[in-house]
């Protein structure tokens, strides 16, 4: 009974010996099968800065321009929409962009280098749905209080006219500004001082 | 002819007795409880659509195309140019919610009967592992035909898993392979939903069967048949699986192939529920459609991810939420402490609970498909709160009310008035 019992050191050793070099080979052999699912080189090199000719877009309209595979918005502001702004303050959730992400010109409360131009990417901040344009007339659907911005169909998250998240949605902070270069009648999306300096 | 078959039979079994050595393990000399009834159906249901899911899928991969570029065109030309194209895409599609309806029914016969507990939790485990690969099976391959509503539903889904704190968007640029849902993605899904989900799939509806037979069956008396044995050793309320439930459950097949077929051939879309309508618009990722709704069979747990707000700065609450909401299903056969398995035994509490269970599920599963809008909004007095539709609080309402059936079962099911359980099955 006892012999049975007694335990073979030299055995017991080389068996966890073989089982912690086998187990480091296992992940070994793991290694490159899961790091072929990483984006390829293809896939990164595909991220070059987008230019737009923004003179053709007309105050109070939105173009969407297609950057590394995300929808950009350039929205042309009008004094109204700029307004409208003003008065949203306190059902934002993060209304100074202090928890969101934007360039450092575009971190104020209209959320942009110049008023009148607001770039961002139409991606919601919960899931990555893209949001619709809700005019300020659109207030049958989104209430009386509703004074124009985007609503997000995947979640139901709000936004007013420069991105900022209504509270009571799913989305946590304000839509993400990409880093951008506007210049007389030309937009870069992609491109800014910072960018380009690195 | 007779004598020539059962001499090669002879043949065969001489050289490869475990044939029919495991035909009897697992078929004619499996003793299942003889009380079986309707809600035992769908196990045998289960396995048949997963039958019909291979082959039609099978079928459908000798056409389509897993390029973004031709993936919705080659859709397209199996539903109009293939001979027969229109029939295995529609069993195929078909055969998803069937296959979710089923498996629901399943799920719940085990909730009525508690055939989750001792010693059957392993047998649950599996299950429950079996539905989350469905799910994630009915995921990929949801992105192939390339429609709207497969794009952005993929989109969503992967960044379900980029919210999860630190890891987070790295796992969800590894799962896309891209850092958009594209061609690369639609490459991958197709291999996931084609050859690794499956036989994971197949893998473990083996092991959840294993696990039943060595067990034995629970029954709807939710008494242990193997107590009482008669003078051969035999369950003395069991059958055998062979032939009596094997004609049993071809009654019920053909009953289900009937409604299957209904659908199949006058209602494959079920009016947008089984095919989205806006699936049939090719994937644009720079627009999202205006109504989006995952499939029927993920809603309520798409309800739930919908009804938390953010905490913290951070959408990741509302993941957590659903992922709990499933995971929980993992802990069942411990936070059931009744000291009876079925629902004919239990006390109020519990039957309470369970049908309050059922409609909250429903009711979930019915606001996903819908609009946050769809039941208006609170008048003014309302304006403290965060939201003022009716929906997002009802909803809210359901999805505490699914957590606290689960995390206070321990307490109701412990003291809940029991009736006493009789020592033979009840018939």
């Amino acid at each position: 009974m006892s012999e049975q019992e007694k335990v073979d050191n030299t055995r017991r050793n080389l068996i966890v010996a073989t089982s912690v070099a086998g187990g480091a080979a296992s992940l070994g052999v793991a290694l490159p099968f899961a790091a072929s699912m990483l984006p390829s080189e293809r896939a990164k090199a595909a991220g070059a800065p987008v230019e737009v000719d923004i003179t053709r877009i007309a105050p109070g309209e939105l173009a969407v321009i297609e950057w590394r595979g995300k929808p950009v918005w350039v929205i042309r502001r009008t004094k109204d929409m700029l307004d409208s702004l003003k008065a949203v303050g306190a059902r934002l959730t993060d209304p100074d962009s202090k928890q969101s992400t934007q360039p450092d010109y575009a971190k104020n409360e209209v959320r942009s280098q110049n008023p009148e131009w607001m770039v961002m990417e139409g991606v919601c901040t919960h899931l990555g749905c893209s949001p619709q344009l809700k005019p300020a007339d659109a207030k049958a659907e989104m209430g009386a209080d509703w004074a124009g911005g985007f609503y997000c169909p995947c979640h139901g998250s709000k936004f007013d006219l420069a991105g900022r998240v209504f509270r009571g949605a799913p989305a946590p902070t304000n839509l993400v500004v990409p880093p951008y270069t506007l210049t007389e009648g030309k937009l870069v999306i992609g491109e800014d001082k910072e960018t380009r300096g690195a | 002819m007779g004598a020539m078959v059962s001499r090669l039979w002879a043949w065969f079994d001489a050289r490869m007795p475990s044939v029919a050595e495991q035909f009897k393990i697992h078929a004619s000399e499996y003793y299942a409880p003889k009380n079986f009834n309707f809600w035992y159906f769908f196990g045998a249901l289960a396995m048949l659509v997963l039958v019909i899911q291979i082959v039609s899928g099978i079928f459908l991969t000798m056409h389509y195309k897993p390029d973004a570029a031709l993936a919705f065109g080659s859709v397209e030309y199996i539903m109009r140019d293939v001979p027969f194209g229109w029939l295995l895409r529609y069993v195929h599609s078909t055969g998803a919610s069937a296959f979710f309806l089923v498996v629901y029914l399943h799920m719940f016969r085990a909730m009525l009967y508690g055939s989750y507990r001792e010693p059957r939790e392993l047998v649950w485990i599996f299950g429950v592992l079996i539905y989350l690969t469905m799910m994630g099976e009915a995921f990929f391959g949801y992105l192939l035909p390339w429609g709207q509503m497969s794009y952005w539903g993929a989109q969503v889904i992967v960044n379900l898993f980029g919210t999860v704190p630190l890891i987070g968007p790295d796992l969800a640029l590894w799962i896309r392979g891209d850092y958009v849902v594209s061609d690369v993605t639609l490459n991958r899904f197709f291999a996931l939903h084609v050859i690794a989900f499956p036989l994971v799939l197949l893998g473990l509806v083996v092991a959840h069967i294993l696990a039943l037979h060595d067990v034995g069956s629970n029954n709807p008396d939710g008494v242990e048949i193997k107590k009482h044995k008669g003078p051969d050793g035999r369950p003395l309320d069991g059958i055998p699986f062979h032939p009596y439930y094997t004609v049993k459950d071809l009654v019920g097949a053909v009953v289900f192939l009937i409604i299957f077929c209904a659908v199949l051939f006058f209602a494959p879309e079920m009016g947008g529920y089984f095919l989205e309508h806006n699936n049939f618009i090719p994937a644009d990722p720079l627009l999202t459609p205006a109504h989006i709704a995952p499939v029927w069979y993920f809603t309520p747990y798409y309800s739930i991810l919908r009804a938390v707000p953010p905490l913290f700065a951070s959408q990741f609450p509302g993941v957590m939420a659903m992922g709990i909401a499933t995971m929980i299903l993992f802990f069942l056969p411990w936070l059931d402490r009744s000291p009876v398995k079925s629902i004919r035994y239990r006390g109020p509490y519990y039957k309470w609970a369970l049908g309050i269970f059922v409609v909250v599920f429903l009711l979930l599963g019915y606001l996903g498909v819908k609009s946050t809008t769809v039941w208006g909004q609170f008048k003014d007095p309302w304006d403290v709160l965060d939201t003022k539709e009716i929906a997002t609080w009802v909803a809210r309402i359901c999805s505490v009310l699914y957590f606290a059936f689960f995390f206070l079962m321990p307490w109701y099911t412990a003291r809940d008035k029991v009736t006493a359980v009789p020592d033979r099955v009840t018939g």
